[in-house]
């Protein structure tokens, strides 16, 4: 074994980079769901975007147009999704996982001539005195610009969240639907935004995955990370700094496993494998047996079919 | 008819269904399925047997029809997808990856008059054939390459899941490099997946990361080529042609070609000459080729490698030629032994001077 070929500093730039995927999904979903509606189709959304970013991508020769792309097909998608849910009434779970089902086929329909494309590479942040210093700028100011707009994102969210009157309107939609459509909220219009908002981050999720992480197009390439950002909200009890904590810690134990196996541990490597989910458990866990009582903060309209009957 | 009445009716006729299911009268086409483990668009694995599934519609034409399941989980789900197409009517029906087996075996009995060819495993039956190519003398190769390519001594090898084929290819590869250079190290990590390119290239990056300089993969995608390419390392293809990834990394690849064999075996079908057999192809044969070498690797190493790949196909030399010991410093072939393909198959060991164990 040999610990000391695992540098730490490149640990954890691979980290952040393993993590955003997750992260944008997860903060996306999170607002959704603090709206009441539970969407399991994250998976489906996040492999449009995958090669909706792509295509856009390869086709435009920049990754901007390409991350637009993928944050619209993600929308674009996830509107199905809300038009079911929210005018047809259907079941939530049942519609989530149809959108999942539905974006995995699309995508791959969508993916068949960009299968062996290169992607235009994206620009990395790059500060002529910072990028440069030893330990800080490899692992703060070296990053795709996309790692630093997820992180941006998550303190939008919390912003708006938690003190912006709207943010206040959707929790309170989340929590009591009929209690805010007595205030006179439109309650579906608002869902119909939080929906949208949780497809454009799916499919930005997607996109890193395919623009920047891997980079290249194949078939299913997200291979479940949308299940794992749906975990992650739970995980994190609906709050922005934990998806932020679970995504890193997610990431960083896949990246650091990885790691260890190569510096040859002498530690079985199912136990390796399976750690970033059994930590993940046990946090989650720890979460939930420290708030006896509670259920976890998940928010009361969580799932329920709001319909205005007055 | 009652409801119940008529589900039996149903039943039976599912049954009986079942039973006739495969036989061929003359004059129909022939229907052969393929399952595979991941989507046909990999660029490695699954992408090579759809080549080959796409050859035997070129070849037989009229005489044959072909169908295909993509990225069936290699578990229960399998075992309904291959019912399904003995069901609807499939003569010949190819499972392309190990884990299918027992699936295969417990289905092939259900329909006795279905041919069933299985890659890589070791199960057979009346109606079930296995086929499999000799990879090791691929790796072998592209041991040898890498053990002249490599300045910093550390190649990396990303392994799917810790069985024989996986295994044998890990000393294949080892035992050739480090013959041509003692300084060689193989750092190895197991991904437990066949088909995840994000995992795939995260598992290229943490190897890179800790000084490899060569990467060889045993899983589907061509993620870690990708990434080989980005970082300005050097990698060999899997299973398929991954130059247009790593136009600069590629140093050469592994190529399965299942065509001939899928050709063959579907005409013996058609014939009515089709009988159970165990089939294990390798250069000789050309069921594993290699990709034009690229210009990085030096005219010399590119004769040493042709010499050795022309060394396997006459015979003159086996890539598990003694003497070798295991890992643990026993003798497993003396001077001059050469291992026997029992063996071979069944492989749950690494050679001397691998480091790390095999996961159980």
């Amino acid at each position: 074994m040999d610990l000391s070929a695992i540098d730490p500093v490149l640990l954890l730039a691979s980290l952040m980079i393993s993590a955003t995927p997750i992260l944008l999904a997860a903060i996306g979903e999170m607002v959704v769901e603090k709206a009441g509606v539970l969407n399991l189709g994250v998976e489906g959304m996040m492999i449009t975007g995958a090669i909706c970013g792509f295509a856009i991508a390869v086709e435009s020769g920049s990754p901007f147009p390409g991350l637009a792309a993928a944050a619209l097909a993600g929308a674009g998608l996830s509107l199905i999704f809300a038009f079911l849910t929210q005018v047809l009434l259907s079941n939530q779970v049942a519609t989530g996982l149809a959108l999942t089902l539905f974006g995995l086929g699309l995508s791959a329909l969508i993916g068949k001539p960009y299968a062996g494309v290169k992607p235009p590479p994206s620009p990395r942040l790059d500060i002529p005195f910072l990028s440069d210093m030893p330990v800080l700028g490899p692992i703060l100011f070296r990053h795709d610009l996309m790692v630093y707009g997820s992180l941006a994102l998550v303190v939008g969210v919390w912003a708006f969240l938690k003190y912006s009157r709207a943010g206040l309107i959707l929790r309170a939609v989340g929590e009591n639907h009929d209690a805010a459509h007595a205030l006179g909220y439109r309650v579906v219009r608002i869902r119909f935004l939080a929906i949208m908002f949780g497809g454009a981050c799916a499919g930005l999720g997607g996109a890193f995955l395919s623009l920047i992480r891997v980079p290249q197009w194949t078939e299913g390439m997200t291979a479940g990370a949308g299940w794992i950002a749906l975990a992650l909200v739970v995980f994190a009890s609906w709050r922005p700094w934990r998806v932020l904590l679970g995504a890193y810690l997610f990431g960083g134990i896949t990246v650091l496993q990885l790691n260890l196996q190569a510096a040859g541990l002498a530690i079985p490597v199912e136990y390796l494998s399976m750690s970033p989910y059994i930590v993940t458990i046990l946090v989650l866990v720890y979460i939930s047996a420290r708030k006896r009582g509670s259920s976890l903060d998940a928010p009361a309209s969580l799932g329920r079919v709001f319909h205005a009957t007055h | 008819m009652k409801r119940r009445s008529f589900l039996t009716s149903a039943a039976l006729a599912l049954g009986i269904a079942g039973l006739g299911a495969g036989a061929v009268t003359a004059g129909e086409k022939v229907k052969a399925g393929f399952v595979y483990v991941g989507p046909v668009g990999d660029f490695g694995w699954t992408y090579q047997h759809d080549q080959g599934r796409q050859a035997v519609e070129a070849e037989l034409g009229e005489q044959v029809e072909t169908t295909f399941v993509e990225s069936v989980p290699e578990g229960a789900d399998a075992e309904r997808v291959m019912t399904q197409m003995a069901l609807g009517g499939a003569n010949i029906i190819f499972t392309t990856s190990f884990g299918y087996m027992d699936a295969t075996i417990k289905v092939a009995k259900k329909f006795p008059n279905v041919k069933f060819e299985h890659a890589t495993g070791y199960k057979r039956a009346d109606n079930v054939s296995t086929y499999s190519a000799r990879f090791y003398e691929g790796r072998a190769v592209i041991g040898t390459i890498a053990g002249r390519m490599t300045k910093t001594n550390k190649i990396g090898y990303i392994a799917s899941f810790p069985i024989p084929e996986v295994i044998r290819g890990i000393n294949a590869a080892y035992i050739h490099a480090k013959k041509v250079n003692p300084d060689v190290e193989f750092k190895i990590v197991w991904v437990y997946t066949w088909f995840d390119p994000a995992k795939e290239a995260d598992a290229a990056t943490a190897l890179i990361e800790q000084g490899v300089d060569v990467i060889m993969q045993h899983t589907d995608s061509p993620a870690a080529m990708t990434i080989a390419e980005a970082k300005g390392i050097m990698a060999f293809g899997q299973a398929s042609d991954m130059s247009k990834f790593g136009p600069n990394a590629q140093l050469t690849s592994i190529i399965d070609n299942w065509a001939p064999y899928y050709v063959e075996r579907v005409k013996a079908v058609i014939d009515g000459t089709w009988e159970s057999q165990d089939t294990w192809h390798g250069f000789k044969e050309g069921m594993v080729q290699l990709s034009p070498y690229s210009d990085k690797v030096p005219a010399d190493v590119q004769a040493e490698a042709e010499a050795m790949k022309q060394a396997i196909i006459d015979g003159t030399y086996h890539p598990f030629t003694g003497p070798i010991n295991k890992q643990d410093g026993t003798s497993w072939l003396a001077e001059g032994e050469v291992a026997d393909d029992g063996v071979l198959a069944s492989m749950n060991f690494y050679v001397e001077g691998i480091e790390g164990e095999i996961p159980q």
